[in-house]
């Protein structure tokens, strides 16, 4: 693990409801997460498990009818739980940024990118007028993006995915972020792209000193990026690891399954040997009960899964929410 | 358009592909590759300015009336994602039954008999006939395209990208259930997919298309072992492995010098 600084954000039984027409929904359901500077954290999951929800809660965009509750909420230094809004605004997107899967969303796709890296700029009183047009030009080729001057005056649609998420990469760290947040930012992208856009991500983050909280479902970035990985299986943490314990001694049954599910491409084919899966379908988190959540597809389920199973530290660092580790 | 001349775009190129009966050919690229369009052409769903395409020896092109309707029952296509092929007003049984419905293929009732014996066949139940698309989860309404296009009993199935929305732990539960299939019907599949991990295991034979041409082809070990073009080499080193070996052989080193290279986006 590379050397982990102070810590940055500390968030404590993080819940996050939905009110529906069915009932509340928990998409998160009592998160606890610690990050440090420097270290690159990545939060998986499938789909609904939470991940993105998380990131969302992280940042403070979650709007009615979603509501966020946290036992206790610490972002470099500040209590976030009792912090306004106004000086929440102040954080968000400077000290805290976010960057998204789709950045054709998260650009305004009727504004040159120059101007509106320089409008962030000014925004965080970090340029003048006449310096924030100048300084768009530098953060565009910080980010690796050639004939900035001449790219400037593009509007998103006229860049490729790559360089879309490249622009919103440079806004991101526009602030000096303490805490990138970054929600499957490769995954609308082709793989010689993604490789080129975490480069830049790690490049960035290191540089900043900041910590990242990578989100995603593909377990093959993890294993490239990770420092730590929390997993998630229906709003809740099943398992978090250094990467290393989490590959080599993976201890919920859902990690289990879901590092035998992705197919190796250095492996030969197996003909005539089925590919190993999950059995079954994430629960629908309106109807989960009391108990492990993952029970109906585990192969290892128990009478005892039906009660709520304890959060078990195996070694420093590691912990697993499963029946199988108690009283060890 | 707005009086700007049109400019051509060779989106598929000259490219010759052949799958032998029983077997399947995984094509493979990355966006605007032409992959899919290719698929389409194949498929008959759009046609090629040029070339031909046979299938079972006939000319496909060529077809129309009743050697088109077979062509059309035979030839299948599975898309990746079947919530916009599947008509969201309309039961899951009816859009099963619909091929057999409109070739004329059988009464009503064996209909919704096959109906109800290719829900269980792909792991639904029968009584889900009546229910609606938006009832069911993506894996779900990919089990139900496949049915759809087993009702029409067909030889060749192209499937585009069928796996690529579906979660890691349900996408192999699709697989299988494909490769189950063609091994029991002895079915052809023209496999489009930019995902190599699936492809190693489902293909017998890789074609990698770049730019509307197809760079290299061969038995998919060849391909996987011994790529003889750099840009098949590229899209091999560009995969994350979700293993912890290259990290921890050349991890910092591999990064550093990655990241000098110029950025091709």
């Amino acid at each position: 693990m590379r050397n982990a600084g102070d810590v940055v954000l500390s968030a404590r039984r993080l819940v996050t409801t939905f009110d529906t027409p069915s009932g509340r929904l928990r998409a998160v359901d009592g998160l606890d997460l610690h990050l440090r500077l420097g270290e690159v954290v990545c939060l998986v999951g499938e789909s609904g498990s939470g991940k993105s929800v998380t990131g969302l809660s992280l940042m403070g965009l979650i709007d009615p009818p979603g509501h966020v509750t946290c036992d206790e909420f610490w972002f470099d230094g500040h209590d976030l739980t009792t912090l306004p809004e106004s000086e929440m605004e102040r954080l968000r997107g400077r000290r805290i940024a976010m960057i998204f899967q789709e950045p054709l969303s998260a650009l305004n796709p009727s504004r040159r990118v120059g101007d509106q890296i320089a409008e962030v700029l000014r925004i965080h009183g970090l340029a003048s007028r006449a310096e924030a047009t100048r300084r768009a030009v530098e953060l565009l080729g910080r980010v690796g993006i050639d004939d900035a001057q001449l790219r400037a005056r593009s509007y998103p649609h006229q860049l490729s995915g790559g360089q879309r998420q490249r622009v919103t990469i440079a806004i991101a760290c526009i602030g000096s972020p303490r805490l990138i947040i970054a929600d499957e930012p490769t995954t609308a992208l082709d793989v010689t792209v993604q490789t080129q856009i975490l480069d830049l991500l790690t490049e960035m983050q290191t540089s900043l000193g900041s910590a990242l909280l990578f989100i995603t479902h593909d377990l093959g970035i993890v294993a490239e990026l990770a420092d730590r990985v929390v997993v998630l299986y229906a709003g809740q943490v099943v398992e978090e690891a250094a990467v290393e314990d989490l590959y080599r001694t993976p201890g919920h049954p859902y990690t289990v399954g879901l590092l035998a599910s992705v197919p190796d491409v250095d492996a030969p084919r197996k003909r005539g040997v089925a590919l190993a899966a999950i059995p079954g379908t994430v629960p629908n988190l309106l109807e989960v009960g009391t108990g492990c959540r993952f029970r109906e597809r585990c192969d290892r389920a128990h009478d005892r899964c039906g009660a709520e199973p304890p959060m078990i530290t195996l070694s420093e660092g590691h912990r697993v929410r499963c029946w199988l580790y108690a009283g060890r | 358009m707005l009086g700007r001349p049109l400019k051509v775009v060779r989106a598929v190129d000259g490219v010759d592909i052949s799958v032998r009966p029983g077997s399947t050919l995984a094509l493979v690229g990355e966006s605007g590759s032409g992959k899919s369009t290719l698929g389409r052409c194949v498929a008959r769903l759009d046609t090629p300015t040029g070339g031909t395409v046979h299938f079972s020896g006939k000319d496909v092109l060529a077809a129309h009336g009743a050697a088109l309707g077979q062509f059309r029952r035979e030839v299948q296509t599975i898309f990746q994602d079947p919530f916009s092929s599947l008509n969201p007003r309309r039961t899951i049984g009816d859009a099963i039954g619909d091929g057999p419905t409109i070739h004329g293929l059988m009464p009503k009732d064996a209909i919704r008999d096959l109906v109800q014996q290719l829900l269980t066949r792909v792991g639904l139940r029968p009584d889900h006939a009546d229910r609606y698309p938006h009832e069911f989860s993506g894996g779900q309404r990919q089990r139900i395209a496949i049915a759809r296009a087993l009702a029409l009993a067909p030889k060749f199935i192209i499937a585009d990208e069928a796996v690529s929305s579906l979660d890691v732990s349900i996408r192999a539960q699709i697989l299988n259930l494909l490769l189950d299939i063609q091994a029991e019907r002895g079915l052809s599949f023209l496999f489009i997919s930019h995902d190599l991990g699936v492809v190693r295991h489902v293909a017998d034979d890789v074609a990698i298309m770049q730019a509307g041409k197809i760079v290299e082809r061969g038995p998919v070990d060849q391909i996987f072992t011994d790529p003889r073009e750099a840009y098949t080499k590229a899209l091999l080193h560009a995969v994350p492995r979700a293993t912890l070996g290259r990290r921890h052989r050349d991890g910092v080193v591999a990064r550093t010098s990655m990241s000098t290279t110029r950025p091709i986006s």
